[in-house]
C-alpha cells in the first residue's frame, strides 16, 4: 500500500502530481491510500513493483495525455466533501489508460459518480456566491467587509476569484470553519478557519434587507417547497432574511384571504380629478389639428382592422412622401424592418430600391413610395418571422387605402413594383414577367408602369443577382425617360 | 404627505414593484471591477435569495415611485387605488442599490415607476438613476429599466447605453382586455415600443460585431410579461401571442405572471385566488416552444379543443403525447434528437446524453433511467436493448398513471 499525501481537502495539484508519479510507478488504484495534511511520504512509501521496469528506464507505455474534460471535471470533484474523492479520480484515471471513451460512458458507476459531483461543486459553488452575506465593520485601514458562511463542500478555494472581481474595490474576508479568504485590494490570501463569532453580528443596512425581503413577498402565492429546494434549510442559518420565513408563511393565508374577501376600497377623491385632467389633455391633442389630408389619412390607417393581419404586426406602415408627388410607387406589403420602423422601403429591399433609384437618377424624396397591404403578413418562427405573401382578400381590403392615398396625391406617373401591386392597381393576377417596362391599364390611376419588386433580385441565386439588378436599373431608367 | 422613513418607503416601493415577475440577472456582457468601479456580470444570473412564494430574488426591484396618473384595474397603483404612496430621489436609489450590492444581496437594479407628469419626466427619471450607478460610482452590476411606451426616443437611446436589459409589458394577452382593463395604455404603442427595441438592440449587435468600441445597447435583450388570469384569454391566446412577442420582437422572455390578489381591488376587477398551476403550465409550454422544437398548433392539440386551455393535472408535453400516441414508441437507440425531445419525461440534458451515450454503446431501460429524474414517464414512449412498453401505450389508463399524484401544497 503506497500512501499519497496533499496538502489540503481540495489540493488538485498535489493530487496530479501524485497521481503521475503512482500512474508511472504502475501503482493499481487499490494499492493507493489517499492522506490529507500528513507528511509527504509517497515517495518514501515507494518501493519498484516487483513487475515494473527498473527504476531507471523511463516508463513503458507511450506518453498518457489525459482528456481535458477530466480535467475540468476533476478540478470540481476533488472540492466534494466525500472522502473517496481522490481514491475514485485515481480508479478513472487508472482506467482512462486503457479506455480512452471511458468519460463517454456516462452511466458507468465511476463516471456517473465524477459527473455528480463535479454536477454538486458546481452547485455549491454557485450557492456560495449568492448565499455569501457580507457585514461592515471599520478598522484602523477603513471599512471591512466580513462573512461568516458553512459550505458543505470544499469550494471556497475556487469560488473566492468570483468575489474579487465582483468586489476587487472592496477590503473583504470570507470566513469558514476550515479555511478564511481575504482580500486586501491587492492580492487574495487563505489563511485558518474561524468561528462564527469571528464574524460580525450585525450590520447597518440588514434592517433594509429584511424590510426589502418581507416586502417583495406575496403572500397569494405560498410555494415552499420550491423555495426550499432552491434556498436548502441547510444554509438559513447564516441568511439574515432566513428568521422572517416562519412569520411570513404564518400569516401568508390570513393576508390573503383578507385581500380576497375585502369589499372594494373607494376611489381616492383626487383619482378623479387626475383621470378628468388627463382626459382634457388627450381631446387637446387629439386628431383634427391642423387636418392635412395624407397625416390624417395615416392617423386613420393606423387604427385599421379591414383585414386580420393587423393582430400580427406591430404597426401599419402608411406611404410616405410629399403629397403633390408626380411619382408613386407601390410595393408589396412591409417586411420585417418596416414593420418594427413603420416606415416603408427601409429593409434589405429598400436598399437596393434606394440604390437602383439613384443610379436611374429618381429623386426618392420627391416620390410618394408606398404598399399595396399595409401591414406586414408573417408567420413566427422561433426568434424571426417568415414572410408570407398577401393573398387577393387581403389585397382588396386594403386597397381602400390605396385608392384614397391616390385620391389626394393624383400621381402623373404610378408604378408597380412586383406582383401583388400590379394585381392591386389593375386586378391583373399574373404576367409580370411579359408586362415588366411597359405601361398597363389601371382602373385606379389609367396607366401604370410595371416592374418587379426589389426584394425579388434578393430572391435570386448570386449569380443571377447582377443581372437582375441591372435589369430592374433598366426598367426605371424607361420610367425616367417616360417622365420626362 | 411624505414619508421621511427610508424603511418605509422602501417596504411601500418594494411592496408595488412585486407583481412584476421578472428576476433575470443573465445573458449580459461580461464585465468585472478589477480594472475598476465595483461589481460583475459573468453571463450567469445569480438569485441571491428566495422568498416564500418560491420567487428568486436576484435584483432590488422597486418602483421609483408609485404614484400614478393610469388606472390600470389590476394594478394596485393605479390612481383610483387608496394604497399608500412614495417615491424615492434617484440618489436614495442609487445609494440603496450599491449599499445592497456591497453586502452581495443583490446581482443589481430592477427598476420601474409609476407614470407621473408624463412618460417622458417618468422616463428621464429611471435613466438619471441608472447614469448615475454607472457614471458616478462606476457600478458594473446588473441594471433592469422598465421602458414607459411613448417616452421620447432620445431618452430611450439613453436607457439602453446604461441599462442590461429593457422591458415593456403587454400586460394582456388580448388588446380588447388592455382596452377594457388599462384604458391609459395603448396595444399600438407598446408594439411599436418593443419593434423600436429590437432594431436599435439588432443594430448595436451588428455594430459590436463589425468594431469592439461600438456603442452598448440592452445587451441582455428585452423582455415582457403577460398577467394571466385577469381577461378570458386562454392559454392558445397566450401563447399564440407569446410566439408573435418572440418571433417579432426576439423577446428573450415573456413572463407569465397569474393575476394574484392586490390590497385594496376595485369592484371592477374582483380578486381571485392566483392562477398558479396555469402559470406553471404556460411557463412549460412556453419552453416547449423555444427549446423543444414545439409549434403552438402542436401545443394546442393537448390543450382542450373547445376553451383552448391547458390540463392542469399534467404538463403539456405528456398532453401532445397522449393524443399523438401513435408516434411512440421511439427507439431511444435510434431515434433522432428532435424526436427524443417529444418524449415524456426527457428534458433537452438527458436526451443530449442519450446522444452522446450511444455513440460507444447500445442503451438499455436502466442507462436512461439513470440519466433522467422521472424514472417513470418516459418508460411507455421508448423502446431500448432490453425494454419493450408493450400494450401500456394503448391502455385507456395511461394517463391515469403517469399523472402525478396528488401532492399537499403549501405545508410547512
Amino acid at each position: 500500500m503506497r500512501v499519497a499525501a496533499l496538502a489540503h481537502p481540495a489540493d488538485f495539484e498535489g493530487w496530479r502530481e501524485a497521481a503521475r508519479v503512482c500512474l508511472a510507478a504502475g501503482a493499481r488504484p487499490h494499492e493507493v491510500a489517499w492522506r490529507i495534511g500528513e507528511e509527504p511520504d509517497l515517495f518514501a512509501a515507494l518501493a519498484p513493483l516487483p513487475s515494473a521496469a527498473p527504476s531507471a528506464a523511463p516508463p513503458t507505455e507511450p506518453a498518457f495525455r489525459v482528456p481535458r474534460e477530466f480535467v475540468e471535471l476533476a478540478q470540481l470533484a476533488i472540492c466534494h466533501a466525500d472522502e473517496d474523492r481522490f481514491a475514485l479520480l485515481y480508479r478513472l484515471l487508472w482506467r482512462l489508460r486503457a479506455d480512452r471513451d471511458l468519460l463517454g460512458r456516462i452511466t458507468d458507476d465511476d463516471v456517473f459518480r465524477l459527473r455528480a459531483m463535479a454536477k454538486m461543486i458546481r452547485r455549491e459553488r454557485h450557492k456560495m456566491e449568492a448565499f455569501v452575506r457580507f457585514r461592515e465593520i471599520a478598522d484602523a485601514e477603513g471599512s471591512l467587509f466580513v462573512a461568516w458562511f458553512e459550505p458543505e463542500h470544499h469550494v471556497v478555494e475556487i469560488t473566492a476569484p468570483f468575489f474579487v472581481r465582483r468586489f476587487a474595490s472592496m477590503r473583504w474576508s470570507i470566513l469558514t470553519p476550515l479555511v478564511s479568504a481575504h482580500w486586501n485590494m491587492k492580492e487574495l490570501r487563505f489563511g485558518p478557519g474561524a468561528a462564527k463569532s469571528d464574524a460580525p453580528s450585525h450590520d447597518r443596512f440588514e434592517e433594509h434587507w429584511l424590510t426589502y425581503y418581507a416586502n417583495i413577498f406575496n403572500p397569494a402565492r405560498l410555494k415552499i417547497g420550491m423555495m426550499k429546494s432552491e434556498m436548502p434549510v441547510r444554509y438559513w442559518k447564516n441568511l439574515p432574511e432566513a428568521a422572517l420565513i416562519e412569520t411570513l408563511v404564518r400569516e401568508a393565508g390570513k393576508r390573503e384571504a383578507a385581500m380576497i374577501e375585502a369589499s372594494p376600497t373607494p376611489e381616492p377623491r383626487r383619482a378623479q380629478i387626475i383621470l378628468e385632467r388627463m382626459k382634457k389633455t388627450a381631446n387637446a391633442a387629439g386628431p383634427g389639428a391642423g387636418h392635412n389630408a395624407l397625416p390624417g389619412l395615416a392617423q386613420e390607417a393606423s387604427g385599421c382592422r379591414r383585414c386580420p393581419l393587423w393582430e400580427g404586426a406591430t404597426q401599419t406602415v402608411f406611404g410616405e412622401g410629399a403629397a403633390d408627388a408626380r411619382l408613386m410607387f407601390v410595393g408589396e406589403q412591409p417586411g420585417d424592418k418596416e414593420d418594427l420602423a413603420g416606415k416603408p422601403f427601409v429593409g434589405p429591399a429598400g436598399e437596393v430600391f434606394d440604390r437602383a433609384l439613384a443610379e436611374a437618377g429618381i429623386d426618392r424624396a420627391s416620390a410618394y413610395v408606398t404598399n399595396a397591404v399595409k401591414h406586414f403578413k408573417n408567420e413566427p418562427r422561433g426568434k424571426r418571422r417568415l414572410h408570407k405573401t398577401p393573398d387577393a382578400g387581403e389585397i382588396s381590403a386594403c386597397r381602400w387605402w390605396l385608392e384614397r392615398e391616390i385620391e389626394i396625391i393624383r400621381p402623373q406617373f404610378t408604378v408597380a413594383l412586383g406582383a401583388t401591386a400590379l394585381r392591386s392597381l389593375t386586378g391583373l393576377s399574373g404576367g409580370l414577367m411579359n408586362l415588366r417596362g411597359m405601361l398597363a391599364p389601371s382602373d385606379l390611376v389609367g396607366e401604370v408602369f410595371v416592374t418587379v419588386h426589389p426584394s425579388s433580385i434578393l430572391r435570386m441565386p448570386p449569380e443571377q443577382r447582377e443581372a437582375a439588378y441591372a435589369a430592374f436599373v433598366a426598367d426605371l431608367r424607361k420610367l425616367a425617360r417616360l417622365m420626362a | 404627505m411624505a414619508i421621511a422613513d427610508i424603511k418605509s418607503r422602501l417596504a411601500i416601493l418594494a411592496d408595488a414593484a412585486k407583481y412584476d415577475a421578472s428576476c433575470a440577472s443573465s445573458g449580459s456582457e461580461k464585465r468585472d471591477s478589477r480594472s475598476g468601479g465595483i461589481g460583475s456580470t459573468e453571463g450567469m444570473g445569480i438569485c441571491h435569495s428566495y422568498a416564500p412564494d418560491g420567487r428568486c430574488i436576484s435584483l432590488l426591484k422597486i418602483l421609483l415611485t408609485n404614484h400614478c396618473v393610469y388606472d390600470c384595474l389590476y394594478c394596485v397603483n393605479r390612481v383610483s387605488s387608496d394604497t399608500p404612496r412614495a417615491r424615492f430621489t434617484p440618489e436614495e436609489v442609487v445609494d440603496l442599490t450599491l449599499a445592497f450590492y456591497k453586502r452581495n444581496y443583490i446581482e443589481g437594479l430592477f427598476l420601474s415607476s409609476g407614470i407621473v407628469k408624463s412618460p417622458d419626466h417618468t422616463m428621464e427619471q429611471l435613466v438619471r438613476v441608472a447614469r448615475l450607478l454607472r457614471e458616478a460610482h462606476g457600478f458594473r452590476g446588473y441594471i433592469h429599466l422598465k421602458t414607459i411606451p411613448d417616452a421620447d426616443p432620445a431618452l430611450i437611446a439613453q436607457a439602453g447605453v446604461w441599462a442590461d436589459r429593457l422591458s415593456v409589458n403587454v400586460e394582456l394577452p388580448k388588446e380588447q382586455s388592455l382596452a377594457q382593463y388599462a384604458p391609459q395604455k395603448d396595444a399600438g404603442s407598446i408594439r411599436r415600443s418593443m419593434g423600436n427595441l429590437r432594431l436599435r438592440i439588432d443594430e448595436a449587435r451588428e455594430e459590436k460585431a463589425r468594431t469592439r468600441r461600438a456603442p452598448r445597447f440592452a445587451p441582455a435583450g428585452q423582455s415582457t410579461q403577460m398577467i394571466v388570469g385577469a381577461d378570458g384569454a386562454s392559454d392558445v391566446d397566450i401563447l399564440r401571442s407569446s410566439s408573435l412577442l418572440y418571433g417579432s420582437y426576439d423577446l428573450k422572455r415573456v413572463y407569465y405572471s397569474a393575476f394574484s390578489p392586490i390590497p385594496g381591488a376595485g369592484a371592477k376587477l374582483p380578486p381571485v385566488k392566483p392562477p398558479l398551476m396555469r402559470e406553471h403550465r404556460l411557463y412549460q409550454a412556453d419552453w416547449l416552444y423555444r427549446f423543444y422544437g414545439f409549434s403552438v398548433d402542436e401545443i394546442a392539440e393537448g390543450a382542450d379543443a373547445h376553451g383552448g386551455m391547458l390540463p392542469l393535472d399534467k404538463d403539456p408535453k405528456l398532453a401532445w403525447a397522449l393524443v399523438n400516441r401513435a408516434l411512440f414508441p421511439l427507439d431511444v437507440n435510434t431515434a433522432s434528437r428532435e424526436e427524443l425531445l417529444r418524449v415524456p419525461g426527457l428534458g433537452v440534458k438527458t436526451v443530449n446524453e442519450i446522444l452522446r451515450l450511444r455513440r460507444l454503446q447500445k442503451l438499455r431501460i436502466d442507462d436512461v433511467s439513470k440519466l433522467t429524474r422521472s424514472r417513470a414517464a418516459f418508460r411507455p414512449f421508448v423502446t431500448a436493448l432490453d425494454w419493450r412498453p408493450g400494450a401500456t401505450l394503448d391502455s385507456a389508463q395511461l394517463a391515469a398513471r403517469l399523472a402525478p399524484k396528488p401532492q399537499q401544497l403549501s405545508l410547512f
